[in-house]
């Protein structure tokens, strides 16, 4: 991307998170650092008539998060977990007030949108399906901001004061990979100084449930739910659905350093490849995975040797796990196996659209802590997957460089790099 | 900003696939539009007599399977076998083979709204009056935002960068200038626009909730932007996918259309109501002038977003005379033609500017008898208006305070 990469510097001032196991950054940094998982038994809804009936939950009190009763009423989960989020990063990186409206923008990726609530109210409104010719006189006042997910960016926009580039990004289940990349790029190329990012889903409902059950990508393990997701072990059989958001403040580097803002990273490599493959399946080599590896690293000006962690896709279905070993493999060469590689979705489940940000997160804070956080439910590796993918326990290892990596439906494959803070220029 | 991106690769407009409510082809759409003809009418998929909102630009029914391959169609919603029509028609238009390309030469960005929301109706259907055990295998992809570029980069073999965005109906130029920001990074060829439709019982709901769609049941007179008689919009399905490539590789393979470039962009967002600041439409066109460097003089023609709600109309009227001066520059409004189509209608209206540009052409706003803002636009009304066109502005609102502005010029 040498392209726009010359000249401006991207990195991180702020990070919100609403996560299972906790709301707010250090209750999600305990949460993966002490290796617990959060998944269980679904609870949003009665989950008996599905194949798959576990989840990783946010225990998520809107009042208690600081909406308002018209929020909570109004805004779907996933605006909710957006909005919550969002004013945790603004308050970490109190760049609130001190960036130029006209400057400031708000890009949010999602894989469900109000996924949540346009499905209670299509209950609603064809009385459980019986009408095709749905009932214009019932459902939620609030039903088109259901419809579009570019509400959640509005929304935000307005909390943010931003007037500049305002959007959603959407590439299934690596939007949260991909939104950072777009953010990063808008900022580089000078349409922005600032720009509130992340991505948000929240969509544990019983339509989502059903579509995964059609194609068993969710695990069925409902008897032991706290350790249903097993990345990389050679039991796991489908992913564990989850929920949450994840929230970043971008800042143009000069801008950051001007105001004497902390920095957590730097964005210093995106990129996205299509497998044009198949929409939901993997081809065993991992070729565009590793392309999209290969080129964020090289938009980092990065070698294979200077990758200090791996935060990968490691979803726990088969395919994927042994997709993306060798995508790792074809991409880092003989480093691959020197290299920490953990999937967090073992203790937090698969948030879709949102688990990208949150994995951004989860290897900023990673680099702040010099811990690499572990894959918990990880006891016997699938043969096939023989990297150190940092089993049960977290390790405290220097990180200068991440990688986190994301593969989702559409045949989208994604790849981003974060350096530790840069030194200042004095 | 970027300028006219001097330093980075520049880029053509190879190729252009259309769909739109009055033809399934860019040649069928553009002959109706010179022709002033109108594809909205009563909706006919779903009886919507029940409904305050009966009008719409329906793409009328033809034989899917004439179009697209057998095995697409159970897994595929409307609006996503219409993207499948546009996009072969654009690399057909350009003569473009993927396949022979590169392996990660050639990438997809396409703008969606709402996604595939009639495919979700039915799966909704299955699932709240069957049981999760009859919702289709197909329902995890078949509805998402991104399932067109999903589905066009399998179909086409573009392994490059693939997106959605989604910025409401002002979401269709932003891909195009995020298609823009991929050629300059140097992946030669970029398929891109955004093709969209949501004309189901479900989704015709959420949409009467937006509060803008016109009650008027007379095709003839429910749309109608910068009208004294305006009451509101009319929404439809089409849209239009273009292939963007480098400007240098199009050259040397020898492409034999160069319709233009985008030469400029920009995307505000309004400020919160209440706030005493200024809307942000106005500074939406300025920059993306000056990322064109271009002079307000320099533009021959600009495609309104034109809304139909007064105060909307009301509102670009006001920021295209701040910025051209009163009846500075010919304004129209082709969607008048085909209502708005979503996150379809940027596109199309691209596409259609960069008809223009080839023709020599303007295209009309039909329908409009009372206009409302004579003093401040000079409305392309009902007859195509014959000119030399280098250049045109194309505007474009979501929803929620969303605006986005882009300029294409003739190739250098």
């Amino acid at each position: 991307m040498e392209g726009i990469s010359e000249g401006r510097r991207v990195v991180i001032t702020g990070i919100g998170v609403v996560s299972p196991g906790g709301v707010g950054r250090k209750q999600y940094w305990q949460l993966l650092s002490a290796g617990r998982t959060a998944t269980r038994t679904i609870s949003l809804f009665d989950a008996a008539p599905f194949r798959s009936r576990v989840a990783a939950e946010c225990d998520f009190d809107p009042a208690a998060a600081g909406l308002s009763r018209r929020q909570a009423r109004q805004w779907d989960r996933t605006t909710q977990f957006a909005v919550v989020a969002a004013r945790e990063a603004l308050e970490d990186s109190g760049v609130l007030g001190q960036s130029e409206p006209y400057r400031t923008g708000v890009m949010m990726g999602t894989a469900c949108g109000s996924t949540m609530s346009l499905d209670s109210e299509y209950a609603l409104v064809s009385d459980e399906g019986k009408s095709w010719l749905v009932d214009e006189f019932h459902g939620s006042p609030y039903l088109y901001d259901y419809f579009v997910p570019s509400s959640m960016a509005a929304e935000l926009a307005w909390i943010c004061e931003a007037e500049g580039p305002v959007g959603v990004v959407s590439t299934g289940c690596t939007s949260g990979v991909d939104v950072l990349g777009h953010a990063a790029d808008l900022i580089r190329e000078g349409h922005a100084d600032v720009i509130t990012t992340g991505a948000s889903d929240a969509a544990i409902s019983p339509i989502t449930v059903a579509c995964f059950d059609a194609i068993k990508a969710t695990t069925a393990r409902n008897d032991t739910p706290e350790t249903a997701s097993r990345p990389f072990d050679r039991t796991r059989n489908g992913f564990v659905l989850g929920e949450g958001c994840a929230v970043f403040v971008l800042e143009e580097l000069e801008h950051a350093r001007r105001r004497d803002a902390r920095v957590y990273a730097e964005v210093a490599g995106h990129a996205s490849r299509c497998n044009a493959y198949s929409m939901t399946g993997l081809s065993d080599d991992g070729l565009e995975m590793a392309d999209a590896v290969t080129a964020a690293l090289d938009m980092a000006r990065h070698d294979p040797a200077e990758v200090d962690y791996v935060n990968a896709h490691g979803s726990a279905t088969k395919q994927n796990d042994r997709h993306e070993t060798n995508a790792l493999k074809r991409s880092l060469g003989g480093h691959a196996y020197d290299i920490p590689v953990s999937s967090i979705k073992s203790m937090i489940g698969h948030s879709l659209g949102a688990i990208g940000a949150l994995e951004t997160a989860a290897c900023a804070l990673a680099i702040e802590h010099s811990v690499v956080p572990p894959t918990a439910n990880l006891h016997e590796s699938d043969p096939e997957c023989d990297l150190d993918y940092v089993p049960l326990v977290a390790r405290e290892h220097r990180i200068a460089t991440a990688l986190s990596v994301a593969s989702g439906f559409g045949g989208f494959q994604s790849a981003l790099v974060l350096d530790a803070p840069p030194r200042s220029a004095a | 900003m970027s300028g006219g991106g001097t330093a980075s690769p520049r880029h053509v407009i190879t190729g252009i696939g259309a769909v739109a409510p009055t033809g399934l082809t860019c040649a069928d759409y553009w002959s109706a539009v010179l022709r002033g003809e109108s594809g909205i009418r009563t909706l006919t998929r779903f009886d919507p007599s029940g409904y305050s909102a009966t009008v719409a630009g329906e793409i009328p029914e033809y034989t899917a399977s004439r179009y697209v391959p057998g095995r697409l169609l159970p897994q595929t919603d409307r609006m996503t076998r219409l993207a499948l029509i546009a996009a072969e028609e654009a690399l057909a238009d350009a003569g473009a083979d993927p396949s022979a390309m590169p392996p990660f030469a050639c990438g997809a960005v396409t703008a969606a709204s709402a996604g595939g929301f009639e495919f979700g109706q039915k799966e909704l259907e299955a699932l709240w009056s069957k049981g999760g055990k009859y919702v289709s295998a197909y329902q995890s992809f078949a509805w998402f935002y991104p399932v067109n570029t999903g589905q066009i980069s399998i179909r086409h073999g573009l392994r490059g960068p693939g997106a959605a965005v989604v910025a409401e109906q002002a979401g269709g130029l932003d891909a195009i200038a995020k298609a823009r920001r991929h050629i300059r990074s140097g992946t030669p060829l970029m398929v891109t626009g955004g093709v969209d439709g949501s004309l189901s019982p479900w989704s015709w709901l959420c949409l009467i909730r937006s509060g803008r769609m016109s009650a008027s049941p007379d095709p003839e007179a429910a749309f109608l932007p910068f009208d004294r008689r305006a009451q509101g919009a009319v929404v439809g399905e089409g849209g239009a996918l273009l292939v963007m490539e480098d400007a240098e590789r199009a050259r040397e393979r020898g492409a034999s259309h160069r319709y233009g470039e985008v030469a400029g962009y920009a995307a505000t967002f309004d400020p919160r109501p209440g706030s005493g600041r200024p809307p942000g439409l106005r500074r939406a066109i300025t920059m993306a002038l000056a990322d064109a460097g271009m002079a307000p003089a320099d533009v021959d023609v600009v495609f309104a977003d034109a809304y139909g709600v007064p105060a909307l109309d009301a509102a670009e009227a006001e920021a295209l005379a701040g910025v051209f001066g009163p009846r500075g520059v010919p304004v129209t409004a082709p969607k008048t033609m085909t209502g708005r189509l979503l996150a379809g209608s940027a596109p199309l209206d691209v596409a259609t500017a960069l008809l223009s540009i080839r023709d020599g052409v303007l295209p009309p706003t039909v329908h409009v008898a009372s206009p409302a803002h004579e003093h401040l636009l000079d409305l392309v009304r009902d007859a195509p208006r014959e000119q030399r066109v280098s250049s045109a502005l194309v505007v474009s609102r979501g929803q929620g305070g969303f605006n986005s502005a882009l300029v294409v010029r003739a190739a250098a």
